[in-house]
């Protein structure tokens, strides 16, 4: 059917009736905006319109803090401390997700619940845990020094190392549960025809597996880094002077030197970093969609 | 269950003879270089011994046995769970048989994993790779084996020649409709020239005039290449227009094996005559006599003749004759005739169906008997309630025992 015909038949079809089932999306939409959208606004809105002074020296001023030290050491950090756990997370979850995909019984079960428990922890608690584990005198060292693997306790924590630990684990899930997602819509016939058709197991991974399960990796990808990028508490609690992320640049300019503005603009940075990159992940999931995952 | 098998395997090596005198297609073949490791060119021999496959404790294929010469099409027909695609799965080496052997000219291939039995594959799904275009998905089995480029580009043109996909070569395998997805499935399982092709249900997906113009295309290009083809299906027409041989399988064993011609005219027991066609099935009692011919008496007193299917003694039986034998005639006056079934009865219903007039007839205490007539010129339906007189000849039915 071509498109003039569609649209001469859409006038001709008597107007259906009103759709009443986004009045459902109400009360959760309400609440977006009441606790989230207008909180948002009215920061930014009152940050800039308190600023007493001229245009021109908002702009300097602005320029200033964005191109300082401080900030550009921060965005790098963020950035290189997100790619990392980004890609620790993936090479990890992949294979834990395919495990999910194929196998079936109690393994599948003690899997989920292991991933989905520190879910419902919070994340303090969960960030605790590593540091009691990680520390000086942690469980880590402890058995590492009395085995005589080593000399000395190891710095695991309060450096990269340990926010990068305490990261990874708890993005885990999203990355885990976004791939096992897209590797549950590949059809195992797909895997069987690769193989009648001679292909060993390593080229059907290759050819067939992975291609088809790349718009759940860079989804997680995504999804995790996103979050990354936005990570205070574990940086915070496990980090050292060298991990200041952005969140916590903003953190400081509140409670600390009670700057609004450079935190405003710090947070919109942040934000519309944010944004675009879940653009991307919109449409990634729309091609999912046209690569004819079920 | 009737279950012949000693004699069958004697039948099938007559037969596997005469196939490979009759196909002059393996000559054709024979300049193509193939490089799979159970190849040779035109088809492989196929040899299924005592094959058997348990799930806990139902056993969905019992102890079956067939012998498929190269260059045959071969097709196994039954009902939904009767075994048939678990028996092509343990072919391919998806399913590990729990009894029995699988020999591909005289080679046993339990050992040997899938990807390396080198046999063709089209899937009920079509499992076309939805990230490669057409060309890809055809050239994915000579990628794999890593043939040189020239040599694929040489090797998927012909592929899609054969399957008159030329154009769409670069063509999305997800914009292609399900014949031509069907076609690309096609290429893909043929373009390494393997031995044997498996299809289960191949054509299951599309609507009736495809399919039948797929039939005959599958099978020109079998007979071309001389390739061996084990075919799954449930359609017994598909199987009998395709077929050199067809198995109908049931409850996990193969009740019968032969030609489509000879399984359609002489059932070895009802459920595989009701199974290929409309049939009738005319209950009664054996009366034994000397000779070929038995005499079944049916309830009403009645006695019709017919060859008997097996040499089992008297007891109850079937008559087997099918719809199209039948003649159908007005009148009342059933004379018998020394080489013709004759009975009386009453038009119950006729139904139109294009090609022929079908006819439910009435008869003395038993269900109505279905005969066909073609829908030729200057036929008229006769009325319900009309009296006619049925006419088949003796040779033209059978006399099965009654069990299935």
């Amino acid at each position: 059917m071509t498109v003039a015909t569609l649209t001469a038949a859409a006038r001709a079809a008597p107007r259906a009736p009103r759709d009443r089932t986004l009045l459902l999306m109400l009360p959760a939409g309400a609440m977006l905006v009441v606790m989230f959208l207008a909180p948002l606004v009215l920061f930014f809105v009152r940050t800039f319109t308190e600023f007493d002074g001229t245009a021109a020296e908002f702009i300097d001023q602005a320029r200033d803090l964005l191109l300082s030290q401080a900030y550009l050491t921060a965005l790098g950090t963020t950035n290189w401390i997100s790619l990392i756990v980004t890609a620790t997370v993936l090479l990890i979850g992949y294979p834990i997700a395919y495990y999910l995909t194929t196998a079936t019984g109690i393994g599948v079960r003690i899997v989920v619940l292991s991933i989905v428990l520190p879910y419902f922890t919070s994340i303090i608690v969960r960030t605790f845990s590593w540091m009691v584990l990680l520390g000086e005198h942690g469980l880590v060292n402890n058995v590492l020094v009395a085995s005589g693997l080593v000399n000395h306790p190891l710095p695991l924590m309060y450096n990269r190392l340990g926010v990068l630990i305490g990261m990874s684990y708890v993005l885990l899930p999203y990355m885990v549960l976004t791939l096992y997602a897209a590797m549950r819509a590949i059809d195992p016939s797909l895997l069987r025809a690769a193989a009648s058709l001679g292909a060993s197991g390593s080229y059907t991974f290759w050819r067939v597996y992975f291609p088809l399960s790349l718009p759940g990796v860079l989804s997680g990808a995504l999804i995790v880094y996103i979050l990354s990028i936005g990570f205070f508490i574990t940086p915070a609690l496990m980090g050292g002077q060298h991990d200041i992320m952005i969140a916590m640049l903003i953190d400081r300019a509140l409670e600390v030197a009670v700057d609004w503005p450079s935190a405003a603009l710090m947070s919109l940075t942040l934000l519309v970093v944010t944004l675009v990159l879940y653009t991307v992940y919109y449409r990634i999931a729309d091609i999912r969609r046209l690569i004819g995952a079920r | 269950m009737v279950g012949p098998e000693p004699r069958e395997s004697q039948f099938h090596m007559v037969e596997m003879d005469t196939v490979l005198e009759q196909r002059p297609t393996r000559a054709v073949v024979a300049g193509l270089v193939t490089p799979a490791p159970i190849a040779r060119a035109g088809g492989s021999a196929i040899e299924l011994r005592g094959l058997t496959k348990r799930y806990g404790e139902e056993t969905v294929v019992d102890t079956i046995a067939a012998s498929i010469a190269p260059g045959e099409f071969f097709s196994l027909l039954g009902p939904s769970g009767s075994g048939k695609t678990t028996t092509l799965m343990m072919v391919a080496g998806f399913v590990h048989p729990d009894g029995g052997t699988v020999l591909v000219d005289g080679r046993d291939i339990a050992a040997v994993p899938p990807q390396k039995r080198g046999f063709g594959m089209v899937f009920q799904n079509y499992a076309i790779f939805p990230h490669l275009n057409v060309f890809e998905n055809i050239a994915f089995p000579l990628r794999a084996r890593h043939w040189a480029k020239d040599m694929i580009e040489a090797r998927v043109s012909w592929a899609l020649e054969l399957v008159q996909l030329t154009r769409f070569a670069d063509r999305d395998a997800r914009q292609l409709s399900g014949g031509q997805q069907q076609r690309v499935a096609l290429a893909r399982a043929i373009v390494f020239h393997p031995p044997l092709v498996l299809m289960d249900e191949p054509l299951g997906a599309l609507d009736k005039n495809l399919r039948f113009e797929m039939q005959v295309e599958i099978k020109e290009i079998q007979q071309r290449l001389g390739m061996t083809v084990l075919y799954v299906t449930h359609d017994q027409e598909e199987a009998m227009s395709m077929s050199d041989r067809i198995a109908i399988m049931n409850h996990g064993r193969i009740d019968q094996v032969g030609p489509p011609g000879e399984v359609y005219e002489r059932p070895v027991n009802p459920f595989v005559g009701r199974f290929l066609g409309e049939a009738n099935l005319i209950d009664g009692t054996v009366i034994a006599e000397g000779g070929d011919i038995a005499r079944l008496r049916l309830s009403s007193g009645q006695e019709l003749r017919a060859p008997r299917s097996n040499s089992r003694g008297p007891g109850r039986g079937m008559l087997f004759i099918r719809p199209e034998r039948v003649e159908i005639a007005p009148g009342t006056v059933a004379s018998a005739e020394p080489s013709a079934n004759v009975l009386a009865g009453r038009v119950r219903r006729c139904s139109f169906l294009g090609n022929i007039l079908r006819y439910a007839v009435d008869l003395d205490g038993a269900p109505p008997v279905t005969v066909d007539l073609q829908n030729a010129a200057g036929v008229a339906p006769l009325p319900v309630g009309a009296p006619v007189v049925l006419r088949w000849p003796v040779a033209d039915s059978l006399i099965l025992a009654g069990d299935g």
